[in-house]
């Protein structure tokens, strides 16, 4: 079959029973990551058609024709905040970051101005052990922010 | 771990169904939530991707609900958001994260009759139908007490009631299951219902409280005939006892957010 990932289109063989995280890893996209493989942590997340799924349930079959995002596809876009989880102290061992920041992505893609409530309801399925979350949504205020005084950056 | 040896996607229902009885292990597939974390060996994995069943479709008398829509474009429909105070926008807005909500389907949750569905209690409130391809259409209340009998969900129909409805929920965090959860309806008409579901079994109409919040019964009276008239059960979420003790303040906080 053929997959659309980041604007390529890719041959790939895959199985009835492959769920689109296997397969995006096996072809070295690397920022998918695996947790809990049940549905409930967020790490997985990628787009489909613009909006944030879960690679580790999505059959990878049922994705033919459709466009599939990973973080790959959106480093220049996520940069800003990549640095602002930074210099938020938002990231400490880094693992749920890629899931954060493609729900984040869609979060932009579907919602203009979203309010703090807004924010931790499309945020509520990423899971992070680590960080406690409130540097995480500073970070994505300042981030929500800027693009919203500079669209022509970002 | 769950194995699925063949996958299709047919372009009539009518093939959908023919695959799904033709072999025991032959399977509808929705959203995958729940069959990515059972371990059964499905022989042909049914996708009904192509079938155009996902759709709102606001008409005049009913609101029709197809099988594949997500639970995240029942969240965000305005259709839906204006009907009965958004109660169905509002009963899918906690489960797991949006991103789990825009795979799950509805068609899969009300066939799958869970004990812990947010959605059940809601749509028995408002009288809602299942329309199935093999039997038909029939009352939610019906199907809920039927014995499983292997069919596809095509829709769900929702009658248009003039009314208020509310949701509510007690769950440990957001996420997590609800230990109880119900639905409250009070129609210009007069007529009232409640639901209580995740007892843990799954959501039933309690009569007796029903008929006593139409009748406009003091609110003791009609937590404690809800309380009598539902069976609870334990489970690892919350004992009996406890769930018991919950009906009635669910029951207090619908009555006060929907009012007279
Ligand atoms: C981690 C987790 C947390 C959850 N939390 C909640 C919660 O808090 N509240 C809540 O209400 N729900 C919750 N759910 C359930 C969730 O809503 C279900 O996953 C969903 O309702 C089932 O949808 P699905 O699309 O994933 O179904 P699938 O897993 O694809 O299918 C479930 C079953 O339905 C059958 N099926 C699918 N479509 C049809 C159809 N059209 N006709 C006939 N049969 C069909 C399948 O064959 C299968 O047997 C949770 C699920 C998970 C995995
Ligand atoms: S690995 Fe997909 S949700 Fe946890
Ligand atoms: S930073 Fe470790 S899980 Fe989020």
């Amino acid at each position: 079959m053929k997959l659309n990932i980041n604007n390529k289109l890719i041959d790939v063989d895959v199985r009835p029973d492959e769920f689109l995280l296997e397969t995006l890893r096996k072809l070295g996209y690397l920022s998918v990551k695996e947790g809990c493989q049940s549905s409930s942590c967020g790490v997985c997340g990628v787009l489909l058609d613009e909006k944030i799924i879960l690679s580790c349930t999505y059959l990878t079959l049922r994705a033919e024709g459709r466009k599939i995002t990973t973080l790959e596809g959106v480093r220049e876009r996520s940069q800003y905040l990549v640095d602002f989880l930074a210099e938020e102290g938002a990231d400490q061992c880094g693992y749920c970051a890629p899931g954060l920041i493609m729900a984040v992505m869609s979060l932009e893609n579907e919602i203009d101005n979203p309010t703090e409530e807004e924010i931790y309801h499309y945020l509520d399925g990423n899971l992070c052990r680590c960080t406690g979350y409130k540097g995480q949504i500073r970070a994505i205020k300042k981030y929500l922010d800027l693009k919203s005084t500079r669209s022509e950056v970002i | 771990m769950i194995t699925i040896k063949n996958y299709i996607a047919p372009n009539t229902i009518e093939e959908a169904y023919d695959l799904l009885i033709e072999k025991k292990n032959n399977q509808i597939l929705g959203g995958c939530a729940f069959i990515k974390i059972g371990s059964k060996t499905i022989g042909l994995g049914i996708d009904l991707i192509n079938l155009n069943l996902n759709y709102i479709k606001d008409e005049e008398k009913e609101i029709r609900i197809g099988a594949t829509t997500t639970l995240r474009e029942i969240e965000t429909s305005l259709v839906l958001k204006n009907y009965c105070n958004g109660i169905l926008c509002e009963s899918v807005s906690s489960i797991v994260g949006v991103q789990f909500r825009n795979m799950a389907q509805v068609g899969a949750g009300v066939f799958s009759k869970y004990g812990f569905s947010d959605l059940l209690p809601c749509l028995l409130v408002l009288d809602a139908k299942v329309n199935l391809h093999s039997e038909g259409i029939i009352d939610l209340k019906d199907f809920l007490k039927r014995e499983y009998k292997k069919d596809i969900l095509k829709e769900i129909i929702i009658p248009k009631k003039d009314g208020k409805a509310v949701f509510e929920n007690i769950r440990k965090t957001s996420g997590d299951f609800s230990i109880l959860n119900g639905a409250m309806y009070i129609g210009k008409d007069g007529t009232a219902k409640i639901a209580i579901g995740a007892r843990p079994t799954k959501a039933e109409i309690a009569e007796k409280a029903s008929k006593a919040l139409e009748e406009k019964q003091k609110l003791d009276e009609i937590r404690k005939l809800a309380c009598e008239e539902l069976n609870f059960g334990t489970n690892v979420k919350g004992t009996k006892e406890y769930r018991k003790g919950l009906c009635a303040v669910l029951i207090t906080k619908m009555k006060e957010r929907i009012g007279d």
